[in-house]
């Protein structure tokens, strides 16, 4: 329980050292974003510009530092990231409510359906040490390697533009359909979303075999598993009720760290297929100076990861009894 | 020279690999701008051309050579990333190194904000920084990568120094009275020297992932020359669409294989230091069956004594013949 409770506490710092970062860096780089956003959007109203320095600092003092800094607090516990500069006057947290689910739906299954391919993968190639599956690794790895959006556009290339099996880009297609509970809606939306799914699991997969496969090298040399070979239970039980289920530990751990990863390999598949999520929201937001939407994002996403990550922890303690009463990191 | 030779022959296979690849773009990044056969930005009326022999990887929309954007990119992206391998390798043993051997509070706080650092997903955080920068470039890039960069590392480095400074040797200068920085650099870090090297690899290889990713969503000056920018343009300028696929192949290609050859190059490393990691191939197949290291049979030995000439080079990639050299007071 102690465990946890340090967790949890190591995550509330995170998530403060986020916001405070999201409050001082515009503030701390060179040039006023402020102003920059005054000329890019001229026709902003007085009070929309003074909610503005509010959220990023501006070149009229609106208070000291301290005022502007409790005041940021002060908004971000009631959720009010200001409005959007590009949609003017939608609330940024309205835009970011419509991009969510995409994001979330997509890249959660894909994240999930890496670390079971690639686990399983891992535990085949590390058991059959020196095999064929083993031997394919450095494939795998160059495919983990290449940048994601290479392979992606490869695919793209293949699938969609020379052979038209799938659609190009996009989260659904607003001439066919729109958004809503129908059946033309998902299958439509579904159809959007292998691509982009298999170019993610296929170049995350590499990661997740490679650590599994050299945890189970070091597990299947251990004694507990060559006695339960001795008493001749069968390969099956061997592999997977002796020997992986050990194995898996470190991988879950792994798991934790790499959600940060996940989410930056998001980023780039949406901004490659112009998915409508939050990564494809952010380049937008970047590209149009909207800084309001920029900063939300961040937090948003950061407040995903570290949520994530007290999930694993809290799957790790379930599985681990040596992790209760270990020191927190 | 011999014992460079011997650690060369000592280094598995993967590693040689990667250090052949890599060689061969470091190579290309210094000698290719001299070689480029066009200036990368000239536009001619030549455009969107298939590769020929004039233009051996084809031209942009703009009429511009492909093989010489490729060539000034290589330069451009590998510059960047040792310059951040270098800046984060020096932070994160700074940092590693002073948690560990300072302790106590230091330790915690320096511990916790590596965490904190590790925790913060950092690809929309880099993307954040750089967009409130009215101008971004090839130095905003290495600071904004160099920022991020260092917890990996420092965080293994603490855990190596924790786990070396309670040697026996630590104690034993420190009892004769050396001074704390002499006991660090020359006693703890030449024992640290393949996590450093390895960390190094590793932090290249986020730089150049991480960079051309920023580039490719024009998060650079887009009018220089980098394997990501060659891919922004291939991108906005719609090749995929007219399928010039000779415009975004060669840039990807190669930024995968400078990825492949570091990631062969620091697995490679790693079975070095962990010699269980290693595949035995030279003893998998005996008497027509196949033999697994997890099988108990202690006549693998006999067995391998006879062996052809191919055999044995093969054998001479094996983790076995390596622990036989050292036991005969080899030269690992």
């Amino acid at each position: 329980m102690t465990y946890l409770l340090r967790r949890l506490a190591f995550y509330l710092v995170a998530a403060f050292v986020a916001i405070t970062l999201n409050f001082f860096i515009p503030r701390a780089v060179p040039g006023n974003p402020a102003e920059i956003i005054l000329s890019k959007y001229p026709d902003l109203t007085a009070q929309a510009y003074k909610a503005l320095e509010q959220m990023i600092g501006g070149a009229v003092g609106t208070g000291s530092l301290w005022s502007q800094y409790l005041h940021y607090w002060n908004n971000v516990f009631h959720f009010n990231f200001g409005v959007d500069l590009a949609n003017y006057p939608t609330p940024v947290s309205q835009i970011i409510d419509q991009a969510i689910p995409w994001t979330l739906i997509l890249v959660g299954t894909a994240t999930v359906i890496a670390f079971l391919v690639g686990t399983g993968l891992g535990i085949l190639a590390g058991w059959r040490h020196g095999g064929w599956l083993d031997r394919s690794l450095p494939v795998w790895m160059f495919f983990q390697a290449a940048p994601y959006f290479f392979i992606a556009l490869v695919l793209v290339d293949f699938f969609a533009i020379e052979h038209h099996w799938l659609p190009v880009g996009q989260g659904f297609n607003g001439e066919v359909t729109s958004p809503g509970w129908t059946w033309g809606f998902i299958s439509n939306a579904l159809e959007h979303s292998i691509l982009p799914a298999f170019t993610i699991v296929l170049t995350s997969v590499a990661g997740w075999m490679l650590q599994m496969r050299n945890v189970m090298i070091t597990t299947i040399s251990e004694d507990y598993v060559i006695a339960a070979q001795a008493k001749g239970l069968s390969k099956g039980r061997t592999i997977f009720t002796y020997a992986a289920r050990n194995a898996l530990l470190p991988q879950l751990q792994g798991f934790g760290l790499a959600l940060g990863f996940v989410v930056s390999g998001a980023l780039i598949m949406e901004i490659v297929f112009s998915y409508p999520g939050i990564g494809y929201l952010l380049l937008e937001a970047v590209q149009n100076k909207d800084f309001p939407l920029m900063q939300a994002i961040f937090l948003v996403i950061t407040f995903a990861v570290l949520v994530a990550n007290l999930v694993v922890d809290l799957i790790i303690v379930f599985f681990d009894p040596r992790a209760r009463t270990r020191e927190a990191a | 020279m011999k014992s460079l030779a011997n650690i060369w022959r000592n280094l598995p296979l993967k590693a040689k690999v990667g250090v052949g690849l890599l060689g061969f773009f470091i190579l290309a990044a210094i000698i290719g701008p001299m070689v480029q056969p066009y200036d990368p930005s000239a536009q001619t009326p030549l455009t969107m051309s298939a590769p020929s022999a004039q233009h051996w990887f084809g031209t942009t929309q703009e009429g511009q050579d492909i093989l010489s954007q490729v060539l000034t990119g290589i330069r451009l992206t590998l510059e960047l990333a040792f310059a951040v391998g270098v800046i984060v390798t020096v932070v994160s043993v700074l940092v590693g190194v002073t948690s560990a051997f300072l302790g106590g509070i230091w330790d915690d706080v320096l511990s916790l904000i590596t965490n904190v650092f590790l925790v913060l997903p950092p690809l929309p955080l880099l993307i954040v920084l750089l967009g409130y920068l009215s101008q971004q470039g090839q130095t905003p890039t290495i600071i904004v990568l160099s920022l991020l960069g260092w917890p990996w590392g420092a965080r293994v480095i603490r855990a190596q120094t924790l786990a070396i400074r309670g040697r026996d040797f630590i104690d034993a200068s420190r009892e004769t009275g050396e001074k704390s920085w002499r006991i660090i650099l020359f006693e703890l870090i030449p024992n640290e020297i393949s996590l450093i090297a390895a960390s190094f690899v590793n932090t290249v290889l986020y730089a150049i992932g991480a960079s051309v990713a920023l580039a490719f969503v024009g998060l650079t000056n887009v009018n220089s020359w980098s394997l990501g920018t060659i891919l922004f343009w291939a991108q906005t300028d719609s090749a995929l669409q007219s399928a010039a696929w000779w415009w975004f192949v060669p840039a990807g290609l190669a930024v995968a294989l400078i990825g492949t050859s570091l990631v062969l190059l620091n697995s490679g490393l790693d079975e070095l230091g962990s010699p269980r990691l290693r595949a035995t191939r030279g003893t998998a197949k005996v008497a027509g069956h196949r033999i697994w290291p997890t099988d108990p049979t202690p006549v693998l030995a006999v067995l391998q004594a006879d062996r052809g000439r191919f055999g044995s080079f093969l054998y001479s990639f094996s983790r076995r013949s390596m622990l036989e050299g050292n036991a005969a007071g080899g030269d690992l």
